[in-house]
């Protein structure tokens, strides 16, 4: 009975959401309980993974149907480390959002929306039926929404326009693949399918639609079909950017994770070699478009795809070293992406330019902006005091011991380039000649900066603290590499 | 009957095809609803059209409808109706601020 914690994560974040659309005059009671909320749930989740590590995989049939009738959540390791990882970005870009949102957003709900962006994150997190994936994704999608395009600026307007039918599109491409499963297996609890999918050795027929879920979250997640997402992450304000950049794409991800890894893994020669040549696409042209751009933000949301890329060359190699190392890498890439929009938002704001060859010397005007984006670039270059070192050492193992040599090059190259394609901003932006004298540069503010420094703090305290980590991460990977145990867990409690 | 409605969901897809790669907002809209037609007629296919009475339990009924289909239609057809809904509201805001619903007058970057 006392798994009924487990739909806390989604349902506190949709009863707050509700709250606060009734208490719309009052903004400081909005942000407090938003903030309260956010934080509620983070600590939610550690209690969940504390419960998690001590008695195994929690699950919880709403309405008190059996498994494979009604609607379940699943709890296990992978799922609420991204639920906390999820909890604390939020919370973070909510202080960013309170300093820098501005008024009009506040009166048009825009904490509500976060909250209920949050409630579909972390429902897709812990879902353990496939439409019911299908159905927090939406609620996710439509908050994401109405987020992107609040404010109504013609850009935002017409990225959101495209955002929305690119994902109407996918979400139908979902719904065909979630009907052909069902027509071929005949149920849709994950535990289920997975048990039935593996009685029939993973037929042809099955293999198709196992192609199908991969063009859904390809699209969500932005592996090779990443072309809308520059457009719509660098249009919204940056509290938003951010987390749409460590959120959105992120669960995408983790749905491709989940599918590959416990319902179609009998046919790796297909589908993992198939994810492992888009890994490759993806790499090689997030590259080439985080070089090509001047604009920061644009250079920001390619770095997404190239972390999108990365992850994915580890579910391509599919070994425990490689999936332990994705796992790593989706956390450190959830905060990491936010510090780094954030940033980027910041010294937007702040020289009222996008480009970075139009910005100079802020070293000067703002040292401690200046080294926070050092220490993000370093980061996600994947340099060792830092937490993108971890992830990117497992999956290069992982890659080595499955023997995809050329995805390993890929991934490093990548990283390299990673680092270059920051520098140019760093080197542009920051050092160079002061353009900005004292007298007309802007104040900048503390409120602005706190966020940033959080997360900074939370890539070198996850770089420093493996240790403290890795039990859990083991036993998330764990959970991926044996299906068993997490359908056991469904059937057990009965 | 299974074969008919599967023919009907494929004529839908065409003519959403056909509509989404036109270049006017409403008719792209237009077109997305179609297609969610489409799969939810799909996906009640899928499950089996009417065969037996209704799944509710009884003494001396062996066969009846697969419901899970219809359960899972119902939500989708509410979540393509609020989609749908928060689309025509983006187009409509969309128009008044640019004067067009056409995608080539929308088109360039950086324009602000």
């Amino acid at each position: 009975m006392m798994n009924n914690v487990l739909v806390f994560p989604m349902v506190l974040p949709v009863l707050t959401g509700i709250l606060l659309i009734f208490l719309r005059p009052y903004i400081r009671l909005q942000r407090w309980l938003s903030m309260l909320s956010v934080l509620g749930t983070g600590a939610m989740s550690i209690i969940l993974l504390q419960r998690v590590q001590a008695s195994g995989i929690l699950t919880i049939d709403i309405g008190g149907w059996q498994p494979p009738f009604g609607i379940l959540f699943v709890g296990d390791s992978f799922a609420l480390l991204l639920v906390l990882t999820a909890s604390i970005v939020t919370a973070v870009c909510l202080l960013y959002a309170f300093s820098t949102i501005g008024p009009a957003h506040e009166q048009m709900h825009v904490y509500a929306f976060i909250q209920f962006l949050l409630a579909g994150v972390n429902g897709s997190f812990l879902t353990g039926d496939l439409f019911n994936l299908f159905v927090c994704f939406e609620v996710m999608l439509l908050a994401s929404y109405i987020l992107a395009s609040l404010g109504g600026k013609r850009k935002q307007l017409r990225e959101s326009l495209k955002y929305v039918i690119i994902n109407i599109l996918s979400s139908w491409i979902f719904l065909v693949a979630i009907a052909y499963l069902y027509g071929a297996v005949g149920t849709l609890n994950m535990a289920h399918l997975s048990e039935r999918i593996a009685e029939s050795g993973q037929t042809p027929l099955l293999t198709t639609i196992s192609m199908l879920f991969l063009i859904v979250f390809s699209l969500k997640a932005g592996l090779v079909l990443y072309f809308w997402l520059p457009g719509t992450y660098s249009a919204p304000p940056t509290a938003i950017a951010a987390l749409f950049g460590a959120l959105l794409t992120k669960v995408g991800v983790y749905a491709m994770f989940r599918v590959f890894t416990l319902l179609f893994y009998h046919e790796p020669s297909i589908t993992h070699t198939w994810i492992g040549i888009m890994a490759a696409i993806t790499l090689i042209g997030g590259s080439i478009g985080a070089i090509s751009s001047k604009d920061v933000r644009v250079i920001v949301s390619y770095n997404v795809v190239i972390a999108v890329g990365f992850m994915m060359v580890g579910l391509a190699a599919a070994t425990s070293a490689a999936l332990e190392g994705s796992i790593y890498y989706l956390i450190h890439d959830m905060l990491v992406k936010a510090l780094l929009f954030l940033l980027a938002g910041t010294m937007i704001a702040l020289t009222g330019k996008s480009k970075f060859n139009e910005m100079s010397g802020l070293i000067r005007n703002y040292p401690l902006l200046g080294w926070l984006f050092f220490i993000g670039m370093l980061s996600l270059a994947g340099i060792p005091p830092f937490s993108g070192f971890i992830g990117k050492v497992l999956i290069g193992k992982g890659t080595i011991e499955a023997g995809t040599y050329i995805l390993l090059a890929l991934a490093f190259v990548s990283s390299i380039l990673v680092l270059y394609s920051l520098l140019r901003v760093f080197r542009n932006a920051f050092w160079g000649e002061t353009v900005i004298s004292l007298e007309e540069e802007k104040p900048l503010k503390k409120s602005w900066l706190v966020p940033s420094v959080l997360l900074a703090i939370g890539t070198i305290v996850l770089g420093l603290g493996v240790e403290v980590l890795a039990p859990y991460v083991q036993d998330a990977a764990n959970v991926l590499l044996q299906p068993k145990l997490y359908i056991d867990a469904v059937f057990q409690s009965k | 009957m299974e074969t008919l409605i599967i023919i009907l969901a494929g004529v839908l897809v065409a003519v959403a095809t056909y509509l989404i790669l036109s270049k006017h907002i409403l008719r792209i809209i237009l077109g997305t609803a179609i297609l969610s037609h489409a799969v939810h007629l799909l996906l009640m296919t899928m499950g089996g059209l009417k065969r037996g009475s209704t799944p509710i339990l009884a003494e001396n009924k062996v066969a009846y409808t697969d419901a899970l289909p219809q359960a899972l239609i119902l939500t989708a057809i509410v979540i393509s109706f609020a989609v749908t809904a928060f689309i025509l509201v983006l187009a409509y805001r969309l128009y008044r601020k640019t004067g067009s619903d056409n995608l080539d007058a929308l088109r360039g970057m950086d324009d602000e």
